[in-house]
Parts: structure tokens; C-alpha cells; sequence
């Protein structure tokens, strides 16, 4: 008896479920497509500010950023992309000081993993959201991230000082 | 009555003034020949034209359900998509496996294509647009296009591939236990119309579509029908036969060029033809929607040409089938024959009998309302 209840329940729950996929696939049919036809919306185009496309050094309007050639984002990318330059200086007050020269990334060879971003003490690294990074030879993937003539920010002092008060 | 109105835009006036034009100059057997002739050209064009538009269709609608575009790059809103893909499956290469068995492989296609054809030719398009009006219609179609799983079995035996020849015999077990639940539906509204033949069953159909009319029983039967129908075309949540992720493309693996082209047309057919037969069988095929007594919107409505009905509500069926097949998860071979041999089976029995209970007593629509 208790299976002849059972295939009957069990037919109808079936077709009630059916009925419910179904419903759920008819109000799918008329949503929004969500298809991007690239190379058309360029312009409206939104890519989300967390995609991680191309490593970039900030600058401020002074072109000074914030890399104090610590080397740790070196140490720390799995591949060896990040190639940093240092050289030795004597400032005004006589002290010798680390200054960077150039900031090498090899595009080609980076995973995004995100780490050099996560490890740099001074955040002077971020990744932005510029995805068209084709370019014909792979020399071109190598790119300078400090600009020319650029040094480092001095705010060290700024920051220091409300500490000793 | 009805057939007083002018339609000017049925085919079957341009057939009949073909027809009287050669008799007019013409002993019959020319008249005929060149008749039967122009038959078979305009089925064969209508079997291509109406393939590349139902796989434009089938590609359209799927890209909807999945909140996509779909082709929209080859001519407007991707219209020609279909075209440059039969240009392109034409010009492929049609490559011979060497430890296959040639004969039989060659000629698996051609049973498919044959079946589905033959089926094809029997489905009334319109008024008029009947090509062989046989008093066994119900039954040609059914026997006719089981042929196309020789087709299948043959496919996967001659490819000497395991994929193939285990997809054709799931395929196989699927198209034979649909086929007795199918038939069985039809049978149930053959035991309503009390014919077999097409044109006698729509014409019954007039003022009340044979759904209504046998009601819980027809309902129960239509449904049965599609569900094997669909079961049939080895599409949708019953395409194990050609389950990509298991066995790369089934019975037509090893299968290019045309001779896949010829699964891959037989297979979209299959899906038109099944769908035209729920129409033709259960939904009144070509007649326009009337309503007895009201004389004023039956004009109305005969005057849109029997064809355009005929297209329009086998689209709908057409739709239908793809929405099932966009919603469900494909079924495991014992579930598929869990469905026929347990449920379906036992159902469409009992439907039968209720059909000949309720036609025996009186109970169908135009017995208790007095339809025509």
C-alpha cells in the first residue's frame, strides 16, 4: 500500500518540480543579456577597480612616489618579474641613503598574484584596472614603472613629527 | 459555409491553376510527372530551408534562456548564421576511417536522412499542401520514422568506436522504449477521431482541437506524446546518446563533413516533425482557431492562410521543446528507462482505456456541448 502512495507522490512531486524549473527558466529567458560586445562599448565598457591587469607606481603631481627601493616586493614575487636598481647617495646632512634608479616589471612573465601590492611597506605599488596590454614583442613587457627624474616622497619627517609632541 | 470566403493567399489556389493549365495542354502523364516532380523539389527545399531556420532558431532562443545574444554577427541580428554554416559543413572534408566498415558506415547517414524525409513528406503544411494523403496516415508516420534508429545503430557499429557504438545503443534502448509510449498516445487520440487518416482527422477538428475534446484523456495523452517525442530526437534532458561530456559526440563521432551534416539536419527535422505531428494530431493542425456560432471571428480568422497556422503553432511546440531543454539536467540511462517502462508506459495504458470509457459514454466535449 505504502508504495502505492509513494509512486503517486512521488509522480506528482516530480511534476511540481519540473513545473518550478521551469518557471525559473521562463523569467531567465527575459533578463538582461549580459553579454559585453567589446570592442563596440570601449567607452561604456566597466571593468571592477579589483581586476588586476598592469602593476603601476603612483606618482603625485611633484613626480614623486613613495618607493624606497627596500626591495622587498623583489624578494617576495614568485617569477623574479620586479627587478629593482638601487644606488648609494650622501645627503645634505651627510647621511648615506638607498635612492631608487629604476623599477623593472616584466609583464610577461607576471602571475597577479598580488603579493609585491600586499607586501610593500610604504604602498607604493598598486594594481590597476587597464586590461589591453598586447603589444607585438615581448621587449615591450618589460616596462619602467618610476618615471624619469622622479624621486622619493619625503614625508617622513611630516609623519614623525606629531609623534614627538 | 466557411468555405465561402475568398483566401487569397492559400497556396492551393496556385496549385490548382498549375494543375488545370498542364491538363489543359497535356496528356495525364506528363501532367502527373511534372507534378510529382515539382513535389519532391519543394519538399526537398522546404526540409534545407526549414533546417537552417530552426538551427538559427534553436542558437537564438538557447542564447536567450542563458542571458546571451546569441549570432548576431553575420548578417543582420546574425540572420545568415546558419547559411555560412551549411557553406562551410559542405565544403568539409569527408574523412574515411580506415578500420571502419565502409559500406555500412556510409550508408548509416542515408537511413536517417531517408526516415526523416519520408516522415517529412507525409505532414500536412496547409490546405492543399498534403503531399500523400494516406488512410493510414497516423501509422505510416510512426512506422516511417523508426527507420532513422537503424541509422543510429548502424552508425555506431560501422565507426569500430567504443564512444559511437556505446551512444548508439543507449540511443537505440531510448528510441525504442519512447516509441511504444508515443504510438500508444497517438493511438489514444485515433481511438477519439475514429480515423487514421490526416485529412479526415483535422477536418474533425474544426470547432473543437481534439485536445479539448477528449479533455483529462487527450491532455494526459499530449503531454505523454511530447515528453516522448522530445525523448525521440535524442535532445534535450534525453540526449545520453550524444552526452558530450561521457562520449564525445556519441553515435556520430567519427562522422564529418556532410555525412554530419546529415545527422546534424535529420536531428533538427526530427524535432520539426515531431512537433508538427502534435500539432497535426492534437492541435487541430492547419485549421484556424473557430468557435461554433460565431461566424463574424471564424471569417476573420480563415482568413489568415492555413499555413501560417500550421507554422505558427508548431513553433509554439518547437518552443516548448526548447524550454524543456534549457531547464532540466540530462537523465542517467536507468532513470530514462525508469521514466518510460514505469511511468509513462503504465499511464498511457490506463489513458486508453479512459479515452474508450469516455468516448464510449458520451463524455468527450462534442458529445456533451453538441460541437460539430
Amino acid at each position: 500500500m505504502s508504495s502505492i502512495t509513494e509512486y503517486f507522490s512521488g509522480l506528482f512531486t516530480g511534476i511540481r518540480s519540473l513545473m518550478g524549473g521551469m518557471s525559473v527558466t521562463w523569467k531567465e529567458l527575459w533578463t538582461k543579456k549580459v553579454t559585453q560586445q567589446y570592442p563596440e562599448n570601449r567607452d561604456t565598457l566597466v571593468i571592477s577597480d579589483r581586476f588586476r591587469a598592469e602593476l603601476v607606481m603612483p606618482h603625485d603631481e611633484n613626480n614623486e612616489h613613495a618607493c624606497t627601493s627596500c626591495g622587498i616586493c623583489q624578494l617576495n614575487c614568485p617569477n623574479g618579474t620586479i627587478n629593482i636598481t638601487s644606488e648609494m647617495i650622501e645627503t645634505a646632512e651627510g647621511k648615506k641613503k638607498k635612492i631608487l634608479s629604476k623599477y623593472s616589471w616584466d609583464l610577461g612573465m607576471c602571475t597577479f598574484c598580488n603579493l609585491c601590492v600586499i607586501t610593500c611597506p610604504s604602498d607604493a605599488i598598486k594594481f590597476n584596472n587597464t586590461f589591453e596590454n598586447a603589444v607585438f614583442t615581448r621587449s615591450k613587457l618589460i616596462q619602467t614603472l618610476n618615471k624619469e627624474g622622479s624621486k622619493l616622497r619625503e614625508k617622513k619627517k611630516e609623519t614623525l613629527a606629531p609623534k614627538g609632541e | 459555409m466557411l468555405l465561402n470566403y475568398s483566401h487569397p493567399l492559400e497556396i492551393s489556389n496556385l496549385t490548382t491553376w498549375l494543375d488545370t493549365t498542364l491538363r489543359s495542354s497535356m496528356p495525364e502523364f506528363w501532367v502527373l510527372f511534372i507534378e510529382f516532380a515539382l513535389v519532391i523539389v519543394a519538399l526537398l527545399t522546404a526540409y534545407a530551408v526549414i533546417a537552417l531556420i530552426l538551427i538559427y532558431a534553436e542558437r537564438k532562443i538557447t542564447a536567450f534562456f542563458q542571458a546571451r545574444y546569441g549570432p548576431n554577427r553575420v548578417g543582420k541580428w546574425g540572420l545568415l548564421q546558419s547559411l555560412a554554416d551549411m557553406i562551410k559543413i559542405l565544403l568539409k572534408e569527408i574523412v574515411k576511417i580506415t578500420r571502419s566498415d565502409r559500406f555500412l558506415f556510409f550508408a548509416a547517414p542515408f537511413f536517417m536522412i531517408v526516415a526523416s524525409m519520408a516522415t517529412f513528406g507525409a505532414i500536412p503544411f496547409g490546405k492543399g499542401l498534403l503531399a500523400v494523403d494516406f488512410n493510414i496516415g497516423v501509422l505510416y508516420v510512426t512506422a516511417v520514422s523508426s527507420v532513422g534508429i537503424i541509422g543510429v545503430l548502424l552508425a555506431g557499429w560501422s565507426s569500430n568506436n567504443k564512444y559511437s557504438m556505446i551512444g548508439a545503443m543507449r540511443s537505440g534502448a531510448q528510441f525504442v522504449s519512447y516509441e511504444l509510449s508515443a504510438g500508444f498516445a497517438l493511438m489514444t487520440i485515433v481511438v477519439l477521431a475514429g480515423t487514421m487518416q490526416f485529412s479526415e482527422l483535422i477536418e474533425g477538428q474544426r470547432y473543437c482541437w481534439n485536445i479539448f475534446n477528449g479533455h483529462i484523456s487527450s491532455i494526459i495523452a499530449f503531454v505523454i506524446y511530447l515528453i516522448s517525442g522530445h525523448a525521440e530526437t535524442n535532445r534535450g534532458p534525453f540526449d545520453l546518446p550524444e552526452a558530450e561530456s561521457e562520449l564525445t559526440a556519441g553515435y556520430h563521432t567519427e562522422y564529418s563533413g556532410l555525412q554530419f551534416g546529415f545527422y546534424y539536419l535529420a536531428e533538427y527535422l526530427n524535432m520539426f516533425i515531431i512537433a508538427s505531428i502534435a500539432t497535426t494530431v492534437f492541435l487541430g493542425g492547419f485549421l484556424p482557431i473557430q468557435v461554433q456560432g460565431w461566424d463574424a471571428f471564424n471569417g476573420i480568422m480563415d482568413f489568415i492562410p492555413s499555413y501560417v497556422w500550421f507554422f505558427a503553432k508548431t513553433a509554439v511546440l518547437i518552443f516548448l521543446s526548447l524550454w524543456v531543454r534549457w531547464s532540466f539536467p540530462r537523465l542517467r540511462i536507468d532513470q530514462l528507462l525508469n521514466l518510460e517502462w514505469k511511468y509513462l508506459l503504465p499511464i498511457n495504458l490506463v489513458n486508453i482505456v479512459v479515452m474508450v470509457i469516455l468516448v464510449l459514454t458520451g463524455l468527450t466535449l462534442k458529445d456533451l456541448f453538441g460541437i460539430i
